[in-house]
This record gives C-alpha cells, structure tokens and sequence, in this order.
C-alpha cells in the first residue's frame, strides 16, 4: 500500500504533462487549469500521507526505511540500477516542500498566465517540473537522482524560454542549460566514481559501505568535490552561478517554483543526502562552506546594487543557497535543510507578491518606475513586507531561526568567520528593504496608464501570497530551539538521517551555552534593525531613488552595478576562447592541415603520374635500354646478395 | 680427344651476347636490330648446345631446335611488321616510331 | 534460411525497382520491400535465442579449392545491428517520398541495394564475404550521392569513394594475410580468423590496417575529412543512410574484427587509438558550434558521438562496450532523427543556412516538440536513448583512466552547446516570413518521425531489453580477447 502511494505520487504530475502536453491547445482552459495544479494537490496529499507515516515512525524509533522498486532500468555486469524511490524523513519532508509550495505556486499561475497563449504549455512544463523534482527527491540512488537532476533542469530551459519569440529569454535559459551540464558533468564523474569506489550507486550500500573508510580518504574527498560541482551548478554557487539572474527571463511563477522554492535547493538536498560522504571528507567541507560563504557575501553584494525587482530577488537566492552552503559545510545539516524549507516559503513567497507587482505595473520590472504601491496593493504589500521581514531574519518569523542556526553554528567554528557571515545577514536586510521601500514607499513613478490599473491581483493569486506569507511567519515551528522554548522537531526527526555524519564532525555543532546565543542573537536583531532603519532614512526619509550618474561616480557602486564583471570575464574566458578555438579549428586545423594531407595524397599520386609519363618516350630504343640496364641492376642485386 | 673447356664457349656466348645487346641498343635501323637479337638469341643456341655436350644431356639440344623454330617464326612476323612499318613510313629507322607514348 | 531471404527480398525487391516505369508502383514497391524486409527481422528477433551460437545461420559452399563459404550467422550485436538497419530502410523511404527525385526507379532501387548490403555486412561470419558486402555497400553510395547530391557532388563523392576504398583495400590485405595464418585447412571463416596464430609484430600490422578501414568508415579524428562534405552534399535520404547505418558499419568492424583478432596489439596500440577517438570528439564538438549549415553542424556532431562510440570499444571493458553497441543504435536513431526533421526545414523554408531561419516553432509546434525529442536524444538527456548509451560509455572509459572519461564527457557540455544553440536559431524567436510551406508539418511527414521518437523513449526508459540482447555478444568479444 506505502509502496503504491510512493510510485503514485510522481505519477500524476506526468499525467498532467501527458494530458496537458499532448492536448496542445485543444484542452480548454478551465480544465487545464483543473489539470495542472489539480495533478500537483493529488501529490501533496499523498506526500502528506507518506510524511504523516514517515513521522508516525520515526516517534516510534524507526532508524532504516524500505526502498520501493518500481521497475529494474537497467541489469549489466556488476551494474545494477533500478527505478527505485527512496523516502526517508529527508526525503519526506522535500516531498512536502516540493509538492506544498509547487501546488500553491501552480494555483498562482492560473491568475499570473491567464491571457497568455501558451496556457496550456506552461502547466504542461510547470507538471513536467514537479515530476522530474519529484524523481530527484525519491530516488533511491544516485541515477535516478541525476535522472531528475537533468529533467529539472531541462524543464529550467523550457519555462526560462516560455516565452520564446525573445531570443534575449532564449539565451538566458541555453545559458542556465550549459552551465547546468557543466556542473552535471562534475555530478556524472563524481557517480562514475561513487561506483568504481563503493560498487554500487544505491544510497543505502553506499553510505553502508562508506562507514568503512577513514575520514579525510582522496577517493571519498574527490566524489564529494565532483558531486559539490554537480550542486554548484543546480544551486548557482560560485563559480556557476551567472545563470540563476538571467534566468529571471521566465514567467515569475517559474521564478518562484524553480529558481528559489525548489531546483535550486536540488544541490542542498544532494548534499544533506550524501552528508555520510561529506562528513568523511573535511576537505570538502572546507570547500563547501568556503564557497557558500563566499557566495553569500558576493551575491549580497551585488544585490545591493540592482534595480530590476526579480534579479535582486534572484541574488538574494543565490546569496541564501551559500548560506545553507556554509551550513552544510560546517556540518549543520539540519540547519541548512531547515534554511531550506523556510527559505521556499519566504522566497516563493516574495517572488510571488513581485509577479502581483510586475503584474499590477504592467510588466515592468525596474523599482526605480515603481514607488508608492503600498497603497494601491495592500495585500501584496503586506504579504511582501512579511517575507522582507523574515528574510532579513527579525524574530520570530522563520527565517530569523533558521539563518540563526547556521549563524550560531559559524560562531562555534570561527569568531571571524561569523563576522563576516553577519556581515551578509545586514547586507541582505539592507538590500530587501531597499527593495521593498523603493517599490512600496514614497511616490508613484511609473506612467499614467499603469497608473489607472494598479490594484491587488484577483484572489486566485493573492489566495497563494496569503498562504505563503502564513507559513513564513509560522514556519519557525517546525525547529524552533530550547532556548525559545521549542523542541528543536526537526532536529529529532532528520536526526537518524545525519546520525552516522554527526560523530565524524569535528566539534560540538549546535551547544552554545544560553547566554552567548542570546548575545549573537541580540547583537543581530540589533544591526539588522540598525539597517533597516538606514535603509529607511535613504529611501524613504531623503526618498533617494538610485540612478545611473550618482551611482557611476562611485567605483564601488560602478563594479557591483555591473556584478563585479563576472558576465564580460567569463565571455573573455571561455565564450571568446571557445569560439577563436572553434574558427582555429576549423580553418586551420581542418582545411589548411588535415584536408589538406589527404587531398594532398590524392594530388600527390596526379603529379608522381604526370611526371614519371615522361619516361614513356615511345623511343623504342630506350624502352630496350631501360629493360637491360633493369636486367642489369637484377642482375648486380642477386649478385650483391 | 682433347675438349674445349666449357668456359672458352662461357666467354665466346657472353661476348657474343653483348655484341647482340649493343647493337640492339645502339642501332636506329629496325633490320640490325632485328639481325641483334638473331645474334643474341643464337649466342644462347650456341650456350645450350655446349652445355648439352658438356653435361651429356640431350634436352639442351632439343631446345636449341624448339628456340631455332620460334627464333623462324619471330623473324617471320618482324621481318612483316617491318615490312609494315616501311610501308607507312618510308622508313625503318625506329626513332621515327615514337607516337605510342603518354 | 532467415538471413537468406533478409538478404535476396532486398535484391529482388531492387531489381524490381530497377525495372518499374511508373513513380507509384516505384514508390510503393519500395515501401513495400522495406517494410516487408522489416517484418522478416522482427520474425528473427523472435526466433533468436541468446542460448546458443546458432542463429541464423546459413552455410553455402562457393570456392570450395579455397575453402571460401558464402556463411552467416548472428549474435546480439549483429541482431541489433540487423534491426537498426530494417528499422530505419523503411522511415529513410518515407522520409524520401516528400521528396520527388529524378530516375526514382535508379533512386529505391540503389536504396534497396544498400539495405542488402548492410545486412551482408552485419550478418556475415565469414571475412571475404564481410568484405565483399563492406564494399558492395559503397557502390549505391556513391551512386545515390553522386546523382542526387548538391551542386558540389561529383567532386565530393568522388573523394568520398576513393578515400574509404583505399580504406577498405588495407582491410582485404589484412584479411587475406589472415587467411594464410589460419590452421590448415586455410579460411575466411572469422571463428578461424580469431584463432589464427599471429607473431606481435604481425598483430601490430593487421591492427594498423584494420583500424586504417574501420577509423576512415566511422570516421574517426583524423580520417573524418570527407565525411561533413559528404553529408552535406547528398541528398537527404542518402545522408540518412550513410549516418544512420553506414558508419555503423566501422563500429561493429571494430567489435568483430579488431577486438578478438589483435588483442595484444590493442593493449600495445589501443591507448593511441583511444586518443585519436577522444580528440576527435573534442576537435569536431569545438568545429560543431561554429557552424552555419543544419545539416553540416549535424554532420560534425556525428563525429563527435561516433568519437564517443569508439572510444568506448578501445576501453575494452565490458560496460563501455555494451554502451558502444545501445549507442550505435541510438545513434543511427537520432541521427536519421534529426536529419529527417531538417530536411522538413529545409522543403520548407528552402534553405538550410542557420542564420536564414527563425522562429518556426510558433508557426510550426509539432514539429518544434518533435525536433526538440529528437535532440534530447542526441544530447543524452536522461530517460532519451542517448543517455543510456552515454552514461554506459562514459562509465566504461572511466574504468578505463579517469582522466580521458574526464575528458569525454566534455561531450555532454558541448553537444548542448551546439544543438541548444541550432535549435533556438532556427526554432525559436520571431518567425521568419517567407515560408514556401506554411502551417506544421503533416501527419505523412510525421509519420516517419513518430516510430523514431518512440524508439527514443522505449531505449531511454527501459533499455533492458537492448541491453541483454547485447550483453552474451559482448561478453564473448570480450572473452575471446584473453
């Protein structure tokens, strides 16, 4: 019965791509909007079921769960992969998340597409995505999880490019493409590896068979570092992560669903799933955090500086998934994962009240033409205002909590390292108040005609916002720490997952004594309120509205307006390169070298006959005295041999 | 009976051979070089027949008269083609005959 | 008996051809004898049983003072191999009735000549008679590519022919210097080829000379110069055929000849040939994204996966090998794929210049869904038929030296490179204007699309099947190597 519901639940998102995508656009659009979201809420509920059993055991103790074959993919050698769906609480609670948010969002979209031509298309895709995360969180070894790993992120390509008569939108999802495959190609290496190394790609032999080895082994250090490359892709770390900004070409929903609540977080989940492995290898950890952290700060950084509302939410992701990064890679798994969760809420949450925006304002996207919209959107302001809040981590919205964890466990590895980690905490409450002062605050800057239709989007959009902006204030609970008096759920329930990583990691992860975590966390309540305020006085009290001339004054303002070049260096690096290559290639290599040997080949045999012709005079005489001067020389040969 | 030693016929055959070969390769006239290579192909008659003795084996003699036959029948058709050859050019040097070629 | 009548009712069916006036019965008897030819296959799939050494096989004294058989036999690869041909003769004919070409009788007839050919090729278990079919399949060839290709055919087709001869000649002095190592009584027969008793120094040379035929037929880096001209002078169905089967005739060459018969050359040579495979992949991947015409960019793009293939037999294990064989056939699979769907662009914008087209999908959906399946397929998205090859290949090579895997999975970055950015050319954006066929493309042109797509899928998500038809194949090559 559990294994049913197990192997059902990606089943209907694909009967919706199914009916939706071979029904084209002869499916109406009532029932495709039955269709679409419909498929996703019969996932959740059973995702729900699935949890509500997982849960029921793991009060009960329940330390291994069963794998539900679905059917055999492939039997060769020693080479055993089956179509097989994992779930354990890790898992569980990825599925909730997936199907939870997917569903709302899908439900949103049915007010955001309404008069777009490719309806149909986009919940065919947006089902797509859903099965394919769906298959990437269920999956049972690492194949099936590559397999969702590149389904999602062709379904990332499809809604990047929804709308594809723009060929800009059409580069921006190739480009999220390619970077994804270079990262797959880290993720398909570290596999092949995983599978010379462990014999197997099933999790459960894997992470058995990894207990045997000693932390800190070259082989377990390169599979994390390859897999990592996999999830700096997926995830938009550093050096990868140009394409999350661009990917902001799609329908906003798409936004939401796939480059904040979900996809995205596929390099987390992958990481926390293979926490075994990582824990064994320090190095990488050292890597990951690193990364992370840098990311974080980077990201932040350049948020700081944008004026489209979607690209400085699309930083503010990229800025967030390091900082799960640098959870994960000080070994706070539960810390990222519930970073993660709360993470899907809040940014779902802003990315959809920023469609009601866009929405409202007629397409457009630049904060510096909105202003003053508080009033006229009420609802989607206070629903924005909630997500900025928790966002920027004020207590006791759930981002405060879950950013909390993994800052205090920064602080028990390094003083200066959770320096700087705040740092980026203040940077990004400062960015989102920027953002939300600019767009919400002060006049109104946008053209008359805007003007006239500027209201709160209809409730089949705002109904979602609502929900989201609920479980962004709430969410919290689920890990809410003894010291404000929760008892840490999530801790207990992930914990048999992370239970063979915990007594490898160095150092205690969460047991600050009370008193210092109530002083980080005042002193970050302090400085986030402090920026808030800043960002008050600049934007709201002097109404400061950025614009090209002041900014460009500023050679700090001017690199991080332009995202510290990143976009020109790599064209110069690798795009540029890879073309002249190509060209080199092609005409030298190619025609001039290769082509060239071989028809000189052929040429060579037209000349050696045009000249050795001339032997044949048609002087008898000389025929007759070549054949004796031949006896001769046969005659010398033998001779001489 | 005293023999003549098989290599006073070696010498003789080798010389006259050459006289053969050279004029075969010297003469521009089709009948010398015809009449050459009567001259090589006897100095080979010649070799067999002293072979044949000196080895006590008559099959070297038979071929001498099987190579007198074909040796009649060659001068036959050159002397023809000559003929020929005369015919369409008004000549026998061979020099002239140089069309068959590239 | 079966490979018998596989290998006349083409022949009949093309001397049929050969001598019909009329377009209509052309047309229909050349459906008819592919299809028909088809069925014959699909009726030996079934009889074929992975047991035994016995299938198929058909023994037919023909120089008996040589001890020259005309025998056949197959095992999984041949079989596979024997399927992708018949599978793909019948949708390359439909594909080629949109088109209407001049002397049609001469056109199917030459067609049907190939197919027998290629089934000669894949079912022969005898050297000169593999010989005999390897260059018999040349001929229509040249033919279909010299009548009916471009502006630039003659000239093309010619290099074309004698390159891959000369090819091939290294191969019949190899064949016959086995010929004369085999126990006594002397033979062509293979199972006495492989037992032949060959010096290292030997081995070294009939490696040299049957790499030389089989790298110029794949074509592997450096002998691939003739093979983007080819492919884009010949006419649409003559490319499909060349692409689709035609090359595939190198891989297998290489599975049923080199592997067992020089194994200690291999291990002595094999790296240098595995490197050639894998800069060949590189080298064209890199030439592939610079290039403006479909069919061309396609073109280099086979190169670069038939790159990927023989890199995967020189790694020699069993993995890599399997993959081989499932990505030979889903190659031939997404390459007739592609080459169908490009050249419905080219009927109907006349044209095939990349910068000349944009925008079909919104005029065209079904076939901007159809041509985006088909290149899933080709860049190995996962649950396409190229995944499962790729992933078994790269998997193989690996376990090979993890630097070269490192390297050939470059592949999977650059083939999206190159396809995604053909594709956002020529099927996204704003539509073009001048369109000589409007509208989306037509069920008959759909049709010989839709048995392609599903095969793509039916390899992707359950490649068990291929697989262990393959796999006994495979592990005897392999064993016969030690």
């Amino acid at each position: 019965m559990k294994d049913l519901i197990v192997t059902l639940i990606p089943v209907f998102p694909l009967l919706g791509f199914l009916i939706l995508g071979l029904g084209f656009n002869r499916i109406p659009k009532k029932l495709a909007s039955l269709i679409g979201p419909g498929t996703v809420l019969i996932s959740f509920i059973l995702s729900f079921i699935i949890f509500v059993i997982i849960a029921a055991g793991s009060r009960r103790g329940v330390q291994t769960w069963p794998v539900t074959e679905v059917f055999n993919w492939m039997t060769f050698g020693g080479l055993s992969l089956s179509f097989s769906f994992y779930i354990d609480p890790l898992s569980a609670l990825m599925l909730l998340v997936v199907t939870g948010v997917g569903f709302l969002i899908h439900v949103y979209s049915i007010g955001y597409m309404e008069h777009d031509q490719g309806y149909n298309r986009f919940f065919a895709y947006m089902n797509l995505f859903v099965f394919f995360m769906l298959i990437l969180v269920m999956g049972a070894n690492y194949l099936i999880m590559f397999i969702g790993w590149e389904g999602v992120g062709l379904c990332s390509y499809l809604l990047i490019g929804f709308w594809f008569r723009n060929q800009e939108f059409n580069n921006a999802a190739k480009k999220a493409f390619i970077m994804n495959r270079i990262g797959d190609l880290g993720f398909l290496l570290g596999m092949f590896l995983l599978f010379t190394t462990f014999g197997s790609l099933n999790y459960i032999d894997v992470f058995h068979n990894a207990k045997g080895f000693l932390p800190g082994t070259g082989v377990v250090t390169a599979i994390t570092l390859l897999l990592f490359a996999g999830a700096v892709g997926k995830s938009a770390q550093i050096p990868l992560y140009t394409w999350l900004p661009d990917a902001m070409a799609g329908p906003t929903p798409v936004s939401a669903l796939i480059h904040a609540a979900t996809m995205v977080t596929a390099g987390v989940y992958m990481v926390a799933r293979s926490n075994i492995l990582y824990a064994l290898a320090p190095a990488t950890m050292t890597v990951v955090a690193v990364t992370g952290l840098v990311t974080a700060l980077f990201a932040a950084a350049i948020a700081i500086y944008q004026n489209d509302i979607k690209k400085i939410l699309a930083y503010s992701t990229i800025s967030q998934l390091g900082y799960m990064f640098l959870g994960l890679g000080l070994g706070a798994f539960t810390g990222a994962m519930f970073h993660l969760i709360t993470h899907a809420f809040f940014k779902a949450l802003l990315f959809l009240a920023a469609g009601s925006v866009i929405h409202a304002m007629d397409g457009e996207q630049d904060i510096r033409k909105m202003g003053g919209l508080g009033s006229a959107l009420p609802k989607t302001r206070w629903t924005f205002l909630i997500g900025t809040i928790t966002i920027a981590g004020m207590p006791p919205f759930a981002g405060f909590f879950s950013k909390d964890e993994i800052l205090s466990s920064v602080f028990t590895h390094s003083m200066i390292l959770w320096v700087v980690a705040v740092t980026g905490a203040l940077m990004t409450a400062f960015y989102m108040f920027r953002l939300y002062f600019l767009t919400f605050s002060g006049n109104f800057r946008g053209n008359i005609k805007q003007l006239q239709h500027l209201r709160d989007a209809e409730p089949v959009m705002m109904i979602p916002l609502i929900l989201l902006a609920f479980l962004s204030v709430t969410g919290g609970i689920i890990n809410l720490p003894a010291l404000a008096g929760g008892s840490a759920w999530l801790h207990s329930f992930l914990g048999p997952v992370f239970a063979d990583a915990t007594p490898l990691l160095k150092g205690p992860v969460y047991f600050l004594d009370a008193q210092t975590d109530y002083l980080l966390v005042g002193v970050t309540i302090v400085y986030v309120a402090v920026m808030i305020v800043v960002a008050w006085s600049r934007f709201v009290k002097k109404s400061l509205i950025p614009d090209e001339a002041t900014i460009l004054r500023s050679p700090v303002a001017r690199i991080l307006t332009n995202k510290f070049y990143i976009d020109e260096l790599y064209d110069l690096l690798f795009v540029r390169p890879s073309l002249w290559l190509s060209k080199v290639c092609h005409d030298v290599m190619e025609i001039r070298i290769i082509d060239r040997t071989v028809n000189g080949a052929g040429t060579l045999v037209v000349k050696a006959g045009n000249t050795i012709r001339y032997l044949q005079t048609g002087h008898v005489g000389f025929y007759v005295f070549m054949m004796v001067v031949g006896i001769i020389a046969i005659l010398l040969f033998n001779l001489v041999i | 009976m005293q023999f003549i030693p098989i290599s006073y016929y070696l010498i003789f055959c080798s010389v006259l051979f050459c006289i053969g070969v050279i004029g075969v390769l010297i003469k521009r006239n089709a009948l010398l070089i015809l009449m050459s290579v009567e001259l090589m192909i006897n100095s080979i008659n010649l070799l067999l027949a002293a072979f044949s003795t000196y080895l006590n084996d008559p099959a070297g003699q038979i071929f001498v008269f099987f190579i007198m036959v074909v040796a009649a029948a060659e001068v036959a058709i050159g002397l023809a083609i000559i003929v020929v050859i005369y015919r369409t050019t008004h000549s026998i040097d061979i020099d002239v005959l140089n069309k068959l070629k590239w | 008996m079966i490979t018998g009548i596989l290998i006349l009712l083409p022949l009949a069916f093309s001397l049929l051809i050969f001598s019909l006036r009329d377009e209509r019965q052309i047309r229909m008897a050349a459906l008819t004898g592919s299809v028909a030819e088809f069925l014959v296959s699909a009726y030996g799939l079934f009889l074929y049983s992975t047991q035994c050494h016995c299938n198929w096989l058909l023994d037919i004294g023909w120089i008996p003072s040589l001890h020259i058989n005309l025998s056949f036999g197959i095992d999984g690869i041949s079989l596979l191999m024997v399927l992708l041909t018949t599978f793909l003769t019948p949708l390359i004919i439909l594909s080629s009735l949109e088109h209407s070409y001049r002397k049609p009788s001469a056109f199917y007839g030459l067609i049907m000549l190939m197919e027998m050919a290629f089934i000669g090729v894949f079912t022969a278990s005898d050297g000169l008679v593999f010989y005999i079919f390897w260059e018999l399949a040349l001929i229509p060839a040249y033919f279909i590519c010299a009548v009916w290709g471009g502006n630039d055919r003659i000239r093309i087709t010619f290099k074309f022919f004698i390159y891959t001869f000369t090819g091939s000649l290294f191969m019949l002095v190899a064949l016959i210097w086995l010929y004369f190592r085999t126990p006594q009584p002397h033979t062509f027969e293979i199972i006495y080829l492989y037992a032949a008793h060959l010096t290292p120094a030997e081995q070294t040379w009939i490696f040299l000379a049957f790499f030389l035929a089989f790298a110029i037929k794949i074509p592997i880096f450096p002998f691939h110069t003739w093979q983007p001209d080819t492919y884009t002078e010949s006419p649409a169905g003559g490319t499909m055929l060349l692409a689709g089967i035609m090359l595939k005739m190198g891989t297998y060459g290489l599975i049923r000849f080199l592997l067992p018969i020089c194994p200690v050359a291999l291990k002595e040579w094999g790296w240098l040939a595995m490197i050639l495979a894998v800069t060949g992949i590189i080298y064209a991947s890199v030439i592939a994204i610079r290039q403006s015409d479909m069919k061309r960019l396609v073109a280099w793009s086979s190169i670069a996966h038939v790159g990927l293939i023989a890199a995967g037999i020189f790694a020699l294990t069993p993995k890599a090998l399997e993959g081989a064989v499932i990505q030979m056939v889903s190659h031939g699979i997404n390459i007739t794929g592609l080459f169908i769907i490009i050249s419905i662009i080219e009927k109907r914008t006349g044209t095939r210049e990349i910068s000349r087209i944009s925008g079909l999908a919104a005029k065209a959906p079904w076939l901007a869904v159809l041509f985006m399946i088909v290149l899933l397929g080709s860049i190995g998205l996962p649950l396409t038929n190229g995944f499962v090859g790729e992933f078994l290949l790269l998997l193989g090579i690996f376990e090979y030296n993890y630097w070269i895997a490192a390297v050939a999975g470059l592949t999977i970055i650059f083939s999206a490179v190159y396809m995604l950015w053909m594709y956002q050319r020529t099927m996204l954006g704003n539509p073009m204007e001048d369109l000589e066929i409007s509208g989306d493309i037509s069920m008959k042109e759909a049709i010989p699309l839709i048995p392609l797509v599903v095969m793509i899928f039916w390899i992707g998500i359950f490649p068990g099947f291929f697989l262990n038809l393959a796999e006994p194949a495979v592990r005897t090559i392999l064993n016969l190597m030690h």
